[in-house]
């Protein structure tokens, strides 16, 4: 019985043979191995193409670590026959780079003899993957039982493979925003919209248009999720939604009614239109489907698309919360504070922002009959209110002429702030920050200065005039386009940087046929959050109420009489010899519950320590930067 | 003589005694334990002895039997018997048989009667033989002494108690094995039944293909033309010739080296050969005029360096003057050596001690004349000629190392981090391996260069044991000798280098760029700065009297470093949201937040262009106008009041009228009852916006948000956020790819339709721990974080 001989075995057998013909990249691996320094960019094509797409190690290593690898799997093989330096120095640097060299091995070597040039899956970077991490890590305070610690153990490892899928699962090469560069010393405001147009590609340029409707008076306007759609209403009635890129008109009808708000709701077939006297739902064909009489004299209209809630606000200062998906009003709030017609969503959590006559924005959620939180913000009335897509930042313009940026996390503290000669009466955040204002027949764009910092207000972005006053402005999604209703019809404004580059296809895909939307329609409906889960914080569910918690352990031990999971307090023991007389009992008794006192205060001793070092540590840097005091010092003068 | 036998009988009687006890032994015990006692000594004493000895004990045993009214009897009976005896003449040994104690045998007297014969001294004297007999017996007796009782046989209860235990224990040892595997399957994530069920190839075909054997003549025949050919059988495409040829150099490459190599080992004789012949000349002279050959190329170069690279001249020329210093440190040329003092006597007579006396002394004064202070202006050079009588070194350690002198500390510093040149020790042998180094320097760079070459291929041993024998004779520097000599080299050139500088400042030109001015020259600046900045500090020191406590803290701010400074601003930046944490006050600030009017050329619109640059202060006019009658900021405080007031818990009044005191229309209840039922309710948290003055926050619980939250910790967790913890990770598709999906959502539990789920069988535990692997997607993950941490990604 002979048995297939092992790699080990065979090197030792092996003489010249037919030379066969290479694989490519075993070729290049040996080429690579003898000459690692005078590698050639064409050569390197395959190995560096993967490396540049987490791009953090210099090319040059990149390029001479792969041949090392395969090189190292033949000195193995024949060791005693070949001893040249290069093995020998790949052995010497593998080691460090590669811990598990045998699995390595085992991958490495298959049937036919060729070798994966990037054996396992592909390396994903770090920083790739604690972008989807979700929680830090679980700091342990006490020691845990061993069933707790392996699931905690086992959620970690859940949480570390999804994050590292979510990171190998990310586009590569994805589209990348910019934003309009002016030349040396010139100022972005100053370019003109023709000017941008002119400079774009013909379809981008499409994209700039005017429409010229004179007749029915100030527009407002509501783009669609996907930025494919738009609507239009004129306050004298005048209704129509197109495809704004392929101007194609779906519908266009006069409701011989003022009009007062458009909105899309989930998809582009329906949209509801607040009209003088109720709240009517038209189709895509402009078909009158419902009348909602239970909302009248509504002012605002805003849609919360994961909870197909359709918010009004209405002029006898009712927030009315209707159900798209079943026709219900889950909720009618009463703001108490006179007229609502200044009101926006947060699109991060669903709440929705008011503003009022008195200067102050209040929050909202279905679920509570009163203002999550009121912000004082202006000395006059509020004008318009606009929340960016993170849900970070609140924008806000008063009737004091202001312009003033607030941080939503837990503070509500005004950030930055701006007077402008008329005051905004429109504000509009882009998915990518770009704040727009309307001013009488102004727009101006305003833009963070620099890579990742805040959005500043001292210069504007770009301006562009109107023909007519602006009555309502909207970024289109994922596209670079600014939508302004104004007293003389519409316009449609570039304005490069806006829109998210990368659109998600599931969530909402521009380009989605007929039957793509139905589907995303059965699933989206399916995936209804309920409209009580609306809060200030949504990470708020993934937390155990402890109030209840409490509550329920209260009612237990009512019902008990005890508390189960109590200590039993400490019971001196019975002893003899007249060693358990009342004075002995009470003195053990003592001893237990001093050294519990003691232990607590060794314990807050420790941690005030601990704080004050804490302390310490953050003061000192500074002076330790300086040379050190000497005993002279205080006779300095 | 008499007393003599009364001793024999005593020890007699002891013998009988012991007998007597043994005897008394012998009826309790049972007769395995005799059995025993024999067995135990078989091996110590003759079987002879040993029946004897028995024969004995069973013949007294008798006797005692006997006697037990038939004793005078019997005493009669022997008398007679011994008269008999005695009759016959002849006399017949007699064993005198033991009995009960008596006549014959008595613990008091020793009575021969029944011998008769007389006890003689040598009886006495010799051991009696039965004695070892008796030791033997002796032995027993202990042992069976030592022996304890037999104990009680246990109680029932406690026999079965120790049965219960030892069944316990071997039962708790058959269910142990289960264990692992029935931990293993509780923390599983996934279970698959039925469990033992063949595993998934997970392994790659090479790895099942390996244990593969050739079984078939077809196969064998095929693997025996492979392996005649020296073919590759398993894998890889090349031999290992081909291979080997592949890494091999070429044969021009191979000449090439070939030569240089060559190249190399006759310089390096050369080189050896030369230096050997050098050092054998014994001419003084020969070496003399070498030193001052060296010399003389020293500073060439040092000249040429300095012309090219002025900062390395700078190094050489520290080292030459840390050279100079070590020669200084050994007090050669004081004149006071032993060769020095043989020269002093010989000076009077001899012209060629005198000069060498006159040269020592020279050194001397070189070696102790005063450094020049560089950095002292320039009209220091006279002081510097009556400074000579101070030591130099003491001038040399307050330039070279700072001194603790806090005055003259502040600027320093930033010059010598500036200029780490200065502080850089420089050894002795460096300056001398660099020297040697630039002497050579062509021919030792081919050297080098070839060296390097060598060591970074390490082929043949013959390259090898070369290699390693240049590169001894190339890293051992030969000290001594050679040693001194580049020390008075380089003391030389530093003279000389000196004596130049002085020059050039005597002509009063700059210094183009000697190496020892441009080093004056930081250092000047450097004091003068110091200088410059202890003036406005002492001027802001006395006028700090006249000003005010705030500038006083001010200024001394000003003068600190500026990484402190910066500090400062920090927690000045830090300090306005701490000062926010004061409410209602700064409310006014808040809402007039210093606003900046935007001035963008088309912010303003047409309609309203015409105004003036007064336009603010017209606005502020009509807002003023326009919320005349509201102030907005006393509506909000008011209502936040009004907010907290709501949120606070209000206290129980328990109090009923009428009760212990008269009640009715116009009647109030008295304060001490009012107080005695008052239930206080527990002081609320404080409020979300305590600190916050433009902010209501509403303290209500979303109740129906809560609905949906978790309200129980479920069995292992005993605190919230440990369970927190294992629910963060979302599960939907939305945030996760779909093989996460699948996996985060896979069934605990896996059961195959039409497959029976057995019981795990007791054969499979210990057999075949694998059938009880985790399941087969946990291996998956495991493999899968296993290769991430194989293969860190690095961040560079």
């Amino acid at each position: 019985m002979e048995a297939a001989p092992k790699p080990s075995s065979k090197a030792q057998v092996k003489t010249k043979g037919k030379k066969q013909p290479l694989r490519y990249w075993e070729g290049k691996a040996d080429e690579a191995s003898l000459l690692p320094s005078s590698l050639t960019a064409p050569d390197s094509v395959i190995v560096t193409k993967r490396k540049r797409e987490d791009g953090t190690q210099p090319r040059g290593s990149q390029v001479s670590k792969r041949p090392k690898q395969t090189q190292r799997f033949k000195s193995k093989q024949n060791q005693k026959n070949l001893k040249s330096k290069h093995n020998q120095k790949h052995l010497q640097l593998k080691k460090d780079l590669r811990p598990n060299q045998k699995q390595e091995l085992r991958l490495n070597h298959t049937l036919s003899g060729a070798q994966d040039p990037f054996p396992g899956p592909a390396p994903v970077s770090e920083n790739a993957v604690k972008k989807f991490q979700r929680s830090s890590k679980f700091v342990k305070k006490h020691p845990l039982k061993f069933v707790t610690e392996d699931k905690l153990k086992a959620a970690t490892d859940e949480e570390e493979e999804t994050s590292v899928r979510a990171a190998q699962a990310e586009l590569l090469l994805s589209e990348e925003p910019g934003f309009l560069e002016g030349e040396d010393g010139e100022d972005t405001s100053t370019i003109c919209q023709a000017d941008i147009a002119e400079a774009v590609d013909i379809a981008s340029a499409a994209k700039h248009f005017d429409l010229n409707l004179h007749q029915f008076g100030p527009y407002r306007l509501n783009y669609s999720r996907t930025g494919r759609h738009l609507a239009l209403c004129g306050r004298r009635g005048h209704v129509a939604t197109f495809d704004w890129i392929t101007k194609k008109l779906m519908c266009e009808i006069n409701v011989m009614e003022a009009v007062r708000d458009i909105r899309f709701l989930h998809s582009e077939t329906l949209f509801a239109v607040a009209q003088k006297r109720w709240l009517h739902i038209y189709d895509n064909q402009g078909i009158e489907l419902h009348c909602v009489r239970r909302c009248d004299r509504i002012t605002r209209l805003e849609f919360l698309p994961f909870h197909f809630l359709l918010a009004t606000a209405s002029e006898t200062g009712f927030l009315t919360y209707l159900d798209v998906s079943v026709g219900k009003i889950v909720a009618s709030l009463a703001a108490r504070a006179g007229r609502l017609d200044v009101m926006t969503q947060n699109p991060y959590n669903a709440i929705i922002h008011l503003g009022h006559s008195n200067g102050t924005v209040s929050l909202w959620c279905p679920a509570v009959k009163e203002p999550l939180v009121k912000i004082l913000c202006h000395r006059g009335g509020v004008r318009s209110v606009a929340v960016d897509s993170s849900g970070m930042y609140m924008a806000t313009s008063g009737l004091d002429h202001q312009v003033k940026i607030f941080d939503l996390r837990g503070k509500f503290q005004p950030l930055t702030s701006r007077a402008l000669p008329q005051g905004a009466g429109h504000l509009a955040f882009s998915q990518r920050g770009l704040l727009a204002g309307g001013m009488g027949d102004v727009v101006n764009i305003w833009r963070a200065q620099g890579q990742g910092s805040f959005l500043s207000l001292d210069q504007p972005y770009l301006t562009h005039r109107l023909p007519g006053h602006v009555h309502g402005l909207q970024f289109c999604p994922f596209e670079d386009v600014l939508g302004a209703g104004h007293s003389r019809g519409f316009s449609s404004i570039l304005v490069p940087g806006a829109g998210e580059p990368n659109f998600d296809g599931l969530e909402s895909n521009p380009y989605r046929s007929h039957k793509q939307r139905q589907e995303w329609e059965v699933k989206a409906l399916l995936e209804k959050i309920p409209a009580e889960l609306i809060d200030l914080d949504p990470r708020n569910l993934g937390e155990i109420d402890v109030i209840s918690l409490e509550q329920k352990k209260k009612e237990q031990i009512e019902r008990l009489g005890f508390d189960p999971e109590a200590k039993a307090p400490f019971q001196p023991k019975q002893k003899k010899k007249g060693r358990s007389s009342t004075a002995n009992l009470v003195k053990r008794k003592t001893k237990v519950k001093d050294q519990k006192q003691r232990e607590k205060v060794r314990q807050s001793q420790q941690q005030q320590d601990q704080q004050q070092k804490k302390k310490k540590k953050k003061l000192t840097p500074p002076l330790s930067t300086g040379p050190l005091p000497s005993a002279l010092d205080r006779f300095k003068r | 003589m008499k007393k003599v036998p009364e001793k024999s009988s005593l020890r007699v009687s002891n013998h009988e005694e012991e007998v007597l006890g043994f005897l008394t032994n012998c009826e309790l015990s049972t007769s395995e334990d005799e059995g025993d006692n024999n067995n135990k000594y078989d091996g110590e004493m003759d079987g002879k002895i040993d029946r004897e000895v028995d024969g004995e004990v069973d013949s007294e045993v008798d006797g005692v039997d006997g006697e037990d009214g038939n004793n005078n009897n019997e005493r009669k009976h022997q008398k007679l018997l011994n008269v008999i005896c005695g009759l016959g003449g002849k006399k017949r040994l007699k064993l005198a048989e033991r009995s009960e104690a008596s006549l014959q045998v008595s613990e008091f007297n020793v009575s021969t009667e029944g011998t008769g014969e007389k006890l003689e001294l040598t009886e006495l004297l010799a051991p009696i033989k039965s004695s070892s007999s008796l030791g033997i017996v002796k032995k027993r007796l202990k042992s069976v002494k030592n022996k304890k009782t037999v104990e009680l046989p246990l109680s029932k209860e406690e026999n079965e108690r120790i049965l219960r235990e030892a069944a316990y224990n071997k039962i708790s040892q058959d269910m142990n094995k289960w264990e692992p595997i029935v931990i293993k399957n509780r923390t599983a994530a996934q279970l698959v039944f039925p469990l033992e069920q063949e595993r998934v190839l997970n392994a790659p075909i090479e790895d099942v293909i390996e244990g593969w054997k050739v079984s078939t003549p077809l196969e064998k025949e095929i693997f025996s033309l492979l392996h005649k050919n020296k073919q590759p059988v398993t894998n890889t495409l090349l031999t290992s010739e081909e291979k080997a040829s592949l890494q091999a150099m070429s044969l021009e490459e191979a000449k090439q080296r070939r030569a240089e190599l060559q190249k190399a080992r006759a310089l390096q004789s050369y080189y050896e050969a030369r230096a050997r012949r050098e050092k054998k000349v014994k001419s003084k002279r020969f070496h003399k005029m070498l030193k001052k050959k060296k010399t003389k190329e020293v500073l060439k170069q040092f000249e040429e360096l300095r012309k090219i690279n002025p900062t390395e001249a700078l190094e050489q020329l520290k080292k030459i003057e840390n050279a100079r210093i070590q020669e200084r440190m050994t007090l050669k040329h004081q004149n006071s050596g032993k060769w020095a003092k043989s020269k002093a006597i010989m000076a009077k007579y001899d012209l060629e001690a005198r000069k060498a006396m006159q040269e020592q002394l020279t050194k001397n004064k070189e070696l102790t004349q005063k450094l020049e202070v560089p950095s002292e202006s320039e009209h220091d050079e006279d002081e510097e000629e009556d400074a000579g009588l101070i030591p130099a070194i003491v001038n040399e350690a307050q330039l070279s190392i700072d001194g603790p002198n806090p005055w003259m500390q502040k600027q320093r510093l930033n010059h010598i981090k500036n200029s780490p040149t200065q502080e850089k020790p420089v050894a002795n042998e460096v300056a001398e391996s660099e020297d040697e180094e630039e002497a050579t320097a062509e021919d030792e760079l081919l050297l080098q260069e070839v060296e390097e070459r060598r060591a970074f291929r390490k082929n043949s041993k013959v390259e090898q044991g070369l290699q390693n024998h240049t590169v001894t004779t190339v890293t051992v520097p030969e000290k001594t000798k050679e040693d001194e000599e580049v020390l008075v080299h380089l003391r030389d050139l530093s003279k000389q280098l000196k004596q130049k500088a002085k020059k050039i400042r005597q002509n009063g030109e700059q210094p183009k760029s000697p190496p020892s001015a441009t080093r004056s020259k930081p250092s000047v600046q450097r004091e003068e700065q110091a200088l410059l900045n202890e003036r406005p500090s002492r001027m802001v020191e006395e006028d700090l009297e006249t000003l005010d406590m705030e500038e006083v803290s001010q200024e001394p701010e000003l003068q600190k470093p500026e990484a402190e400074r910066q500090h400062r601003t920090h927690s000045n930046q830090k300090s306005p949201q701490k000062t926010k944490a004061e409410p209602v006050t700064d409310l006014h600030t808040i809402i007039s937040v210093k606003a900046h009017i935007a001035n963008s050329f088309l912010s303003v619109p047409t309609i309203v262009e015409q105004e003036d640059c007064d336009e603010d202060i017209i606005q502020k006019q009509l807002i003023k106008e326009a919320f005349a009658g509201d102030d907005v900021i006393a509506d909000f405080q008011r209502e936040k009041r009004e907010a907290e007031k709501a949120s606070e818990p209000k206290d129980i009044d328990l109090c009923l009228p009428g009760w212990g005191q008269w009640g009715g229309p116009g009647l109030a209840i008295s304060a001490r009852k009012r107080r005695r039922f008052l239930i206080k309710a527990p002081k609320a948290p404080p409020r979300k916006d305590k600190c916050l003055p433009n902010v209501v926050i509403a303290e209500k619980r979303n109740v129906h948000a809560a609905a949906h939250q978790v309200n129980m910790l479920p069995f292992p967790f005993t605190h919230t956020n440990e369970f927190e913890h294992t629910i963060k990770t979302p599960v939907g598709t939305t945030w996760n790819t779909q093989r996460a999906f699948q996996k985060l959502t896979a069934p605990q539990v896996v059961t195959k339709p039409g497959h029976i789920i057995e019981p795990i069988k007791d054969n499979n535990v210990d057999s075949s721990p694998s059938h009880f692997d985790l399941p087969n997607l946990q291996k998956k993950g495991h493999q899968y974080l296993n290769h991430r941490k194989r293969e860190p990604v690095k961040d560079v």
